[in-house]
């Protein structure tokens, strides 16, 4: 027993160096940089500058404007894929012809790159020569081409929509492997009761799913709020759109102000650990590891 | 009333489909067209023609980049199902104190923002000699890729059997035997769902590569599409764009819809457990 114990840790340790050395340490690097002055080109001849890097996020209204987005980005469109996954999901439940190849469809979306649908859906909302335009204005619900994504209020809406076709699937997904493993008998009881098939759903499907749904919710959510190629590919760094990673990045390589960029890395994690912490207290989520 | 309920169901699985599937055919309908052709909105090019297809690899270094991409995500897949094998039985069939925390310090790892460990991983990539290479690209996607292969593997080995590993026991078989000899060989269908994701989230990723590269030579497709330019800053060449993203899509989407059962079981035991 005990040998296999020493065995085991034995068989940890390189996953855990490694994991240390291309996450923890980087990590605390970050925070490290966050309270000093250090350039890109100057990496290893700075000083400490306490909390002024912090000092001046809280006084940008640009950072604002990122947090704003990012909240927003990830409220909605998480929000949005949850709905559309929900219903999509119940569909694919459902038994019907081709209900295979209408699987196949939705996965693709989820398939392609971030970086490749940003660019087809750049293409799409083009202003000159974007379909999207062309069937609007031909179904006559636009009278002029519009510049989706350089339209400061559409080009966030126009970010989210793209990110709900890609990510749909993937909560879709989830859900369905939730729904398949609901018991059978349960709902032929409901039907011979006569139960409506809307009580049915609320009552017992939904509290059935909600632990898988919850989980599923809190990592899109997570994803949403780290969200950077999307931003970066369909809109650059536009400060209508520009997301909390964005914003880092820009100051850490763009800027080369490792310090000011890392303090803005930094806050990001905050926020990702607040979220994780409200999810797992108020949506009580159990992530089941060791069991 | 019956028929027309099925009706309606009909025309919102059809919209659903299209949905899904129009932008990607948009995409491919644009490479086909060549020259002025691309900025008239039409359902089918006129005169298709592969232009577009012959000059990403012509006029930009796109086959460089695809060879980068797969030495990048095969080296980084290779490396990460090694080290999460070991790992998986370790935090899989050996109780010991300390598993479940670890369990999800790994789980956390997946958790945190890219750009929070960018100005580390930077100053790593540039003490290692790594800067411009592909094998900053190995390093910094074992980030994401190993708590995700632990993590499923571990699953995965949870679930087999007992008996086999004290069957081993009593012939006299240590730790190192049993993984190699006894569970890897029933493995092969989780590896390999498991190493499919893996590369696939490699091979999509684009802030480390979009970082850690600045040259032609180590760039990888995604950053590639993404910085595409044509002759002039202010025109993009959209239709080369368009080609390069099919080129790159249409082996994802095979693999996908070819593994999609694996896939659909891999992500929910990666991500749902409750």
């Amino acid at each position: 027993m005990r040998q296999r114990r020493r065995a085991a840790w034995l068989f940890l340790l390189p996953m855990l160096v490694v994991l240390a050395g291309v996450a923890g340490w980087p990590l605390f690097r970050t925070v490290f940089f966050s309270f000093t002055d250090a350039t890109l080109a100057t990496l290893d001849d700075f000083q400490g500058v306490g909390l002024d890097n912090y000092l001046w996020l809280m006084r940008d209204p640009v950072w604002w404007r990122a947090v704003w987005n990012t909240l927003v980005f990830a409220v909605v469109s998480v929000g949005i894929e949850t709905a559309l996954g929900l219903g999509i999901a119940l569909i694919l439940n459902a038994h019907l012809p081709g209900r295979g190849l209408l699987r196949a469809a939705v996965l693709i979306p989820w398939a392609i790159p971030t970086v490749v649908s940003a660019q087809m859906w750049g293409w799409m909302f083009h202003d000159l020569y974007g379909v999207v335009n062309a069937i609007l204005m031909g179904l006559g619900l636009i009278a002029k081409p519009r510049a989706w994504t350089a339209d400061p209020d559409l080009a966030l809406p126009v970010v989210i929509a793209v990110d709900v076709w890609k990510s749909t699937p993937f909560m879709a997904l989830l859900i369905l492997a939730a729904l398949q493993m609901l018991p059978r008998d349960l709902y032929e009881a409901a039907r011979v009761d006569g139960v409506h098939p809307v009580k049915v759903f609320v009552r017992i499907t939904l509290p059935l799913i909600r632990p898988a749904l919850m989980v599923a919710v809190l990592f899109r959510t997570l994803d949403a709020l780290r969200v950077f190629d999307l931003m970066y590919v369909l809109t650059g760094n536009s400060r209508s759109t520009m997301s909390m990673s964005v914003y880092a990045r820009q100051y850490l390589i763009d800027f080369q102000d490792v310090g000011y960029g890392s303090a803005a890395a930094t806050l990001l994690v905050l926020v990702l650990a607040v979220a994780t912490v409200l999810a797992v207290t108020l949506g009580r989520v159990r992530v089941d590891a060791g069991r | 009333m019956v028929g027309l309920r099925r009706i309606a169901f009909a025309l919102v699985v059809l919209g659903i489909v299209a949905w899904a599937v129009f932008p990607f055919a948009w995409a491919i309908v644009t490479s086909l067209k060549a020259g002025s052709a691309l900025f008239t909105v039409e359902a089918w090019p006129s005169q298709p023609s592969l232009a577009n297809y012959a000059a990403i690899f012509r006029e930009q270094p796109f086959g460089r980049n695809i060879l980068n991409s797969l030495m990048a995500a095969s080296a980084v897949v290779a490396l990460s199902l090694v080290l999460a094998v070991l790992a998986a039985y370790a935090l899989g069939r050996v109780r010991f104190r300390g598993r479940g925390l670890l369990l999800f310090v790994v789980l956390g790892v997946s958790m945190f923002p890219q750009v929070a460990v960018l100005s580390g991983l930077f100053e790593l990539v540039r003490w290692l000699g790594l800067y411009n290479r592909i094998g900053s690209l190995v390093l910094s996607y074992l980030i994401f890729t190993l708590p995700f292969t632990v993590w499923v593997l571990t699953t995965f080995m949870r679930e087999l059997p007992k008996e086999l590993e004290e069957a081993a026991m009593v012939d006299g078989a240590g730790p190192f035997v049993i993984v190699t000899r006894v569970f890897l060989p029933l493995m092969g269908p989780a590896l390999a769902a498991t190493g499919l994701l893996a590369f696939i989230a490699a091979w999509n990723e684009f802030l480390f590569a979009l970082t850690f590269t600045l040259t032609d030579d180590a760039r990888t497709v995604p950053v590639a599409i993404a910085l595409m330019s044509g002759a002039s800053q202010y025109e993009l060449p959209w239709g080369q764009i368009m080609a390069a993203s099919v080129v790159v899509t249409v082996p994802l989407i095979g693999l996908v819809l070819l593994f999609q059962r694996r896939i659909v079981s891999g992500l929910t035991a990666g991500a749902v457990k409750g």
